[in-house]
């Protein structure tokens, strides 16, 4: 079966990200951009499929700036096939833009597994995968941490808040993964010349007949409120006597 | 302005995060309509009606909601919504694997996570793990928005006297089918509306020492207890305790780090606590930025003497 592994490119997770001072946005110009980590085991569990002979075909989709090509080659680097590059100014489109451009791309590709990271780590939205579900009135697993597909069913656990929960979807489904799904490999040098060579198209989301723009405005963006700044304290017995008199939390 | 508010519940009692929902639809205004979709839920609307300030409680009792499954319950949600000015829920596991689905069904854009209410269409969500806070402004007919439950006081759980009506309509998809679910039993209160956090790291060293140190602790000061990333994949404990940007947000009165660095992904998730305790035995750690207090000392040692001396 065919696998479809949606990435985006995001702010690398170790930067730390400054809001600019007119309150636009945040600064990400010479910022180290990656694929968002949440994706990479998208892309990874993907992979791990079609090593066990239940995938055949990775197919790998970003939306996004032309730079987007970097984060799509580095999938095909830990072993996607092919990839989509739906050129766009991914400022304009909110998530419910963003899954229906993948619809598109699902119409086209039919693949069996859609494959998403739970949540982008730059808009925190958690929202692309579930929109995609109810697009193709397909079935959902969200945050998952397993996955089995069974014939022309998938297994997924969900880490959900009191444990985990365990559901069966009819394929095709989406899947989003959670971080203890996998642990993504490292692309080899091999791998990463290889990747170059593979077929990569580019699209537009008018191609998919997605014109809109999103109708969520950011009004401002501004940094969170400061802490005040703490004090190291020497011992127990000071810490206790802060907790009780100072702060009166205990 | 009607507001409806998809209750979190499990199908017995109302998870206290609701209230939190209800408070932030108080902040919008209107009426307010809390949503009871579950299985054999009777009690769980009979509660939801108690709380103040809801007008109305609408109770779908179905095998296809035993199990909160997005599928059906999205279905049920998007069809009773079109007559509501705003759709929320909790931004919960729950709330979040329903409601962008709700959205997408409705056709219009999603607001996760809002932690304040600036006008009816305009909300404040953290973004880059916290590290940023947008204001958000829909322009869309229908609001829909999960809430981050520690950013709004709740309301109270009586004094409320809302009618109960029952939804006949049955959604189901057909789709999805649940399997099984392990609940993880604790005594201790829940991680996300606990007063006291006790938090342990990959500093403690092992899940056995991660007991050893920190049940005493947490059991002294009737803390719920918490973990990072690091101790969570490790397998000291089990993936409902992370606290961070991809575990659980927390905001207690107190919280108590241990053996935790403080990643910026773990900051996102308890920064915003009154008093922040850092006890860890690297004095560079990012996290005595953010703390309070902070105590430098090997935890194994330092811990036990905090216990003996509460």
């Amino acid at each position: 079966m065919k696998a479809l592994v949606a990435v985006k490119r995001v702010v690398d997770a170790n930067v730390k990200v400054r809001v600019k001072p007119d309150n636009s946005g945040v600064d990400l110009t010479n910022v180290k951009m990656s694929i968002n980590p949440f994706d990479e085991i998208a892309v990874e569990e993907a992979v791990r499929l079609k090593e066990k002979g239940t995938v055949s075909e990775i197919v790998v989709v970003s939306i996004g700036p032309k730079e987007s090509q970097e984060q799509i080659r580095s999938a095909m680097a830990l072993g996607a096939d092919r990839g989509i590059l739906v050129e766009a100014d991914d400022n304009q489109l909110g998530a419910l833009e963003v899954a229906k451009i993948l619809k598109g791309v699902v119409e086209q590709e039919q693949p069996q597994l859609i494959l998403l990271g739970k949540q982008a780590i730059d808009d925190d939205s958690n929202q692309v995968g579930q929109m995609l579900g109810a697009l193709l009135n397909a079935g959902q697993g969200t945050f998952a941490s397993e996955v089995k597909v069974e014939g022309d069913k998938v297994q997924v656990t969900r880490e959900i808040d009191g444990g985990l929960q365990t559901v069966e979807l009819n394929l095709p489904a989406i899947i989003t993964t959670d971080l203890r799904l996998n642990e993504p490999r490292y692309a080899a040098l091999p791998n990463i010349m290889k990747a170059r060579k593979k077929p990569l198209d580019t699209k537009t989301p008018a191609d998919f007949g997605v014109t809109s723009t999103t109708n969520l405005k950011t009004v401002k963006v501004e940094p969170p409120a400061e802490r005040k700044a703490g004090v190291q304290v020497k011992s127990v017995d000071e810490l206790v006597d802060k907790l009780k008199n100072e702060a009166k939390v205990i | 302005m009607s507001i409806l508010v998809l209750a979190e519940h499990d199908n017995k009692t109302l998870n206290g995060a609701t209230l939190n929902v209800v408070a932030a639809a108080q902040k919008i205004g209107g009426d307010i309509t809390v949503l009871v979709a579950g299985s054999g839920a009777q009690a769980v609307a009979d509660a939801a009606a108690k709380v103040a300030g809801v007008s109305k409680v609408l109770l779908a009792d179905n095998a296809a909601y035993a199990n909160q499954l997005a599928e059906n319950v999205a279905a049920l949600v998007a069809d009773l919504g079109k007559g509501y000015s705003h759709i929320l829920a909790a931004a919960t596991t729950n709330g979040k694997n329903i409601l962008p689905r709700v959205a997408a069904l409705l056709d219009v854009s999603m607001i996760t996570d809002i932690i304040a209410v600036e006008g009816p269409k305009t909300f404040k969500r953290p973004i880059y793990a916290g590290n940023a806070i947008a204001t958000v402004e829909s322009s869309e007919a229908i609001v829909v928005a999960t809430v981050r439950g520690t950013a709004f006081d709740p309301v109270a759980s009586e004094g409320g006297s809302a009618s109960v009506e029952a939804v006949a309509e049955v959604k189901d998809a057909g789709i999805s089918k649940f399997i099984n679910e392990e609940i993880v039993k604790s005594e201790r209160p829940e991680l996300a509306a606990a007063r006291i956090v006790v938090s342990g790291g990959r500093g403690v060293g092992s899940g056995e020492n991660y007991h050893k140190v920190l049940d005493p602790l947490a059991d002294k000061l009737g803390a719920a207890q918490g973990a990072s990333r690091a101790a969570v994949d490790a397998g000291f404990v089990p993936n409902d305790m992370q606290v961070g940007q991809t575990g659980k947000i927390v905001a207690p009165d107190l919280y108590i780090a241990v053996g935790i660095s403080g990643a910026i992904q773990h900051l996102a998730g308890m920064k915003d606590s009154k008093v922040i305790v850092a006890i860890n035995k690297d004095e560079e750690a990012p996290i005595n930025a953010v703390a309070d207090y902070w105590l430098v000392g090997d935890l194994n040692t330092v811990v036990p003497e905090l216990v003996s001396k509460l």
